[in-house]
């Protein structure tokens, strides 16, 4: 149970009124992002991301298996999410949330429609070989806004992924021991957060700020400026035009985003 | 033999001293030995060592104000979160006395209120009252969140730390002893009051702070640092102050409600006259039992 | 005996390089973060805490619950996410070896949450959770007799040896990780796994004892280090 004092909703309600917000920043400002990439070597690509307080570690392992039968060509993304009882003393230990699930398709969507990893370069042999990538997303605090914070993790953690060369000899796949080849992408994109407080929205939200919110959008946006992913939550409605500004917001911030890239 | 000095930095399991010395809080005698089991600062007075933690949870004591949440209302009573592992009730008759009224039109989920342990029981699960100046629900303003064992600095001696905020910032504050404070004020004030606080917090052991404090304030808010005449850093006590009313005249006045409380009870032993005659009396001021409508004088308290 | 060069060239009383950070994670009540070799362990505590498992609690005492977890990607073949019968052992042992220095008789009814998440494993992941748990217990504001501190000794080449890496764990012929409290030298954790003659044991559980006491130093340190106010 996680009540909302009231007159926390009503100053952070009043501050946002007004423009403002409880650690200074701007609506439309994120907190301070960093970024590591290869933080884990025995993960083939990895690396921990914080915005302000959030912080979140991911681990991409690959692992040969049989292609989808409709995509025999194409390898094959898993997405994970463990909202670790580390990381909030809400989370519960156990199998994931409806909140993780969410978390982790929603972040999933934004790598896949994008389509920027390039899926028929990890084929090895169509129909019966190909590379699938687990990508594990390990949440270790929460301070607001997961969304963001796991997709900057996957998407670096995805530029420095590193695969074994795989050849078939004699009808079977054999991995070349030092020989590596880097994960084939072609595009860039990142997660631009917005909370519906009163009646503005907000980017990147602190606990609080998501806790008082009434609505929430994530918006996928590439380098490009294509949108690929988007994702209402939140118990209250949003305006058509509060959807369309969050969008437009999103298309010149993401740009910002994946320069920490 | 002893084998720290005060205010030394130690950790648990520490060997402090030999036989000759009595073991405190926060520490414990094995083998004639006193050791510490906590992290935290020495304590040396006469022969007796203590061990004053640098973080721990707040563990409800009789008489303690503390800040607490609304979690649920029920039928006689509401589950009050004081940030704790205990958490605390409040029950209908320590707000009504015998009067009955729906509780969730009085006080309802989410409301933050100050209030008083009026007792702990073998579970340590507090019973909290309203009994005391300023009691009651809190209109507006923030929650600031500080670690309970740095609120003896945040007051400071004699309130000498929480005054000269309050004075600068013309916020009205509360300290809980439970680490809630609560701040109302202008809102830019509200929040520079809470950074401040934090900083207070990150640095409650560091020499010096009460003018490093004056500089940020007065830097914040007038643009540029204090007059010299700044006068001497107190020694900062180790001993957890005595939480009190920060002005002269109204620490007077306190004492003067209270022995006049003490005679009352004195007068009519039942307990639930008296909370309603303290009720009537504070709705006379205001009528929601808020500080809003008080002096912009915030008061902590503690009876031992 | 004993100038034997190991595989990765260590003495045979020499530890891995070890780091400890105290106080790493914003939410948790306590929190720690330690590297050994390859090894990297993150350790929250949340606690004492009000609990809703009622048949957990004690009348007279707080209880401790522990959580082992091994990231996904913490090893060479991907893990499934989630407990299993290795997880949950070393969950227990940990509770077992860590509750005999805390003293919660002033916590009654309360429960303290211990979450070990294995980051990145490469051998004598149990005994590194341990001593990770005990700095993050302390940074909780726990109150202890002791920090519990945890190390291997075990038996490679026929040569007893302190603190096994992965490799010499899996090609070694026994590993004896034990926990103490290096104040009294109470055993706290202790298993054995392998081969050892009764003159071997005893002197990888002295090698094992003499390891704790290197590491508990450490441990001090970044207490020292996260604590002090210079």
């Amino acid at each position: 149970m996680d009540i909302v004092p009231e007159i926390t909703r009503q100053s952070i309600t009043n501050l946002v009124k007004n423009g403002k917000r409880e650690d200074g920043r701007e609506l439309t400002e994120y907190r301070d992002i960093s970024i590591e990439t290869n933080v884990i070597s025995k993960a083939e690509g990895s690396a921990r991301v914080k915005i302000g307080g959030t912080q979140v570690i991911v681990g991409i392992k690959p692992q040969l298996g049989s292609p989808f039968p409709d995509t025999p060509d194409l390898g094959v993304l898993m997405t994970n999410c463990e909202m670790l009882p580390m990381a909030d003393p809400t989370f519960e230990p156990g199998p994931p949330s409806d909140d993780s699930i969410e978390l982790a398709r929603v972040v999933d969507r934004g790598i896949r429609e994008s389509e920027l990893v390039e899926l028929d370069k990890l084929c090895v042999e169509e129909g019966k070989h190909v590379w699938m990538l687990f990508i594990d997303l390990h949440i270790i605090d929460n301070c607001g806004n997961l969304f963001d914070a796991c997709e900057l993790a996957v998407m670096a953690a995805l530029k420095s992924t590193k695969l074994p060369v795989a050849t078939i000899v004699d009808e079977e796949v054999v991995l070349s021991e030092d020989e590596t080849f880097d994960l084939p992408i072609n595009n860039e994109l990142a997660l631009c957060t917005f909370v519906k407080i009163g009646d503005k929205m907000v980017i990147d939200p602190t606990l609080d700020e998501q806790r008082v919110a009434t609505a929430r959008l994530n918006v996928g946006v590439t380098k490009d400026g294509h949108i690929c992913s988007m994702q209402k939550g939140g118990k209250y409605p949003l305006t058509k035009d509060e959807v369309l500004y969050c969008v437009n917001t999103a298309i010149t911030k993401v740009k910002e985003l994946i320069e920490y890239l | 033999m002893i084998y720290v000095e005060n205010k030394d930095l130690v950790i648990p399991g520490q060997i402090l001293s030999d036989d000759e010395y009595y073991s405190g809080r926060g520490t414990f005698k094995e083998n004639g030995k006193v050791c510490s089991s906590l992290i935290g600062l020495v304590s040396l007075r006469n022969k007796k060592i203590r061990v004053i933690p640098l973080k721990s949870k707040y563990v409800p004591k009789k008489g303690d104000v503390v800040i607490g949440k609304i979690n649920d209302v029920r039928f006689s009573m509401w589950d009050v979160d004081i940030n704790s592992p205990y958490s605390g009730i409040l029950p209908a008759f320590e707000v009504f006395g015998r009067e009955k009224k729906e509780l969730n039109k009085v006080y309802d989920v989410g409301d933050v209120l100050f209030l008083r342990v009026v007792d702990v029981d073998e579970i340590k699960k507090a019973k909290l009252g309203l009994k005391g100046r300023g009691m009651g629900k809190f209109k507006g303003g923030i929650i600031v969140d500080i670690a309970p064992t740095k609120v003896p600095r945040l007051i400071g001696k004699k309130g000498s730390m929480i005054n000269m905020i309050k004075d600068k910032t013309n916020c009205k504050i509360v300290v809980g002893q439970n680490g809630l404070v609560w701040v109302k004020g202008d809102e830019d004030m509200e929040q520079l009051t809470k950074n401040i606080i934090h900083l207070i917090e990150a640095e409650a052991h560091t020499s010096g702070l009460t003018n490093k404090i004056k500089n940020k304030l007065y830097l914040a808010i007038d643009g540029e640092l204090p007059p010299e005449e700044t006068p001497k850093e107190e020694e900062f006590v180790l001993e957890k102050p005595k939480l009190q009313n920060f002005k002269e005249e109204l620490e007077q006045e306190e004492r003067e409600a209270e022995e006049k409380e003490e005679k009352e009870k004195e007068d009519k032993p039942n307990i639930a006259e008296v909370i309603e005659e303290l009720r009537k009396k504070t709705k006379n001021k205001d009528n929601s039992l808020s500080l809003g409508g008080n002096s912009n004088n915030s008061f902590i308290l503690n009876n031992k | 005996m004993s100038e034997m060069i190991r595989e990765d060239g260590r003495k045979f009383n020499e530890l891995r390089p070890i780091k400890i950070e105290a106080g790493v994670l914003e939410r948790a009540d306590g929190s720690a973060y330690l590297e050994v070799g390859g090894n990297k362990i993150l350790v929250a505590v949340y606690g004492p805490r009000e609990s809703y498992i009622r048949r957990l609690l004690e009348p007279n005492s707080g209880v401790i619950r522990c959580r082992y977890n091994m990231a996904p990607f913490s090893v060479d073949d991907r893990k499934r996410p989630g407990p299993d019968r290795r997880s949950s052992e070393i969950s227990k042992i940990t509770a077992d070896a860590l509750r005999p220095a805390l003293m919660l008789e002033n916590y009654p009814r309360s429960m303290i949450d211990i979450y070990i998440e294995v980051i990145e494993a490469e051998g004598g992941t149990r005994c590194a959770g341990i001593t990770a748990a005990a700095v993050a217990l302390v940074d909780a504001g726990v109150p202890m007799k002791d920090i519990v501190v945890g190390c291997a000794a075990g038996k490679v080449n026929d040569e007893i040896v302190l603190d096994l890496s992965e490799v010499e764990d899996k090609e070694g012929q026994a590993d004896v990780p034990i926990a103490m409290m290096p104040r009294t030298g109470e055993i706290t954790l202790l298993q054995s796994d392998g081969d050892l003659t009764e003159e071997e044991f005893a002197k990888a559980i002295d090698l094992a004892m003499e390891g704790c006491r290197q590491v508990s130093e450490l441990q001090k340190e970044a207490l020292m280090k996260k604590y002090s106010t210079e």
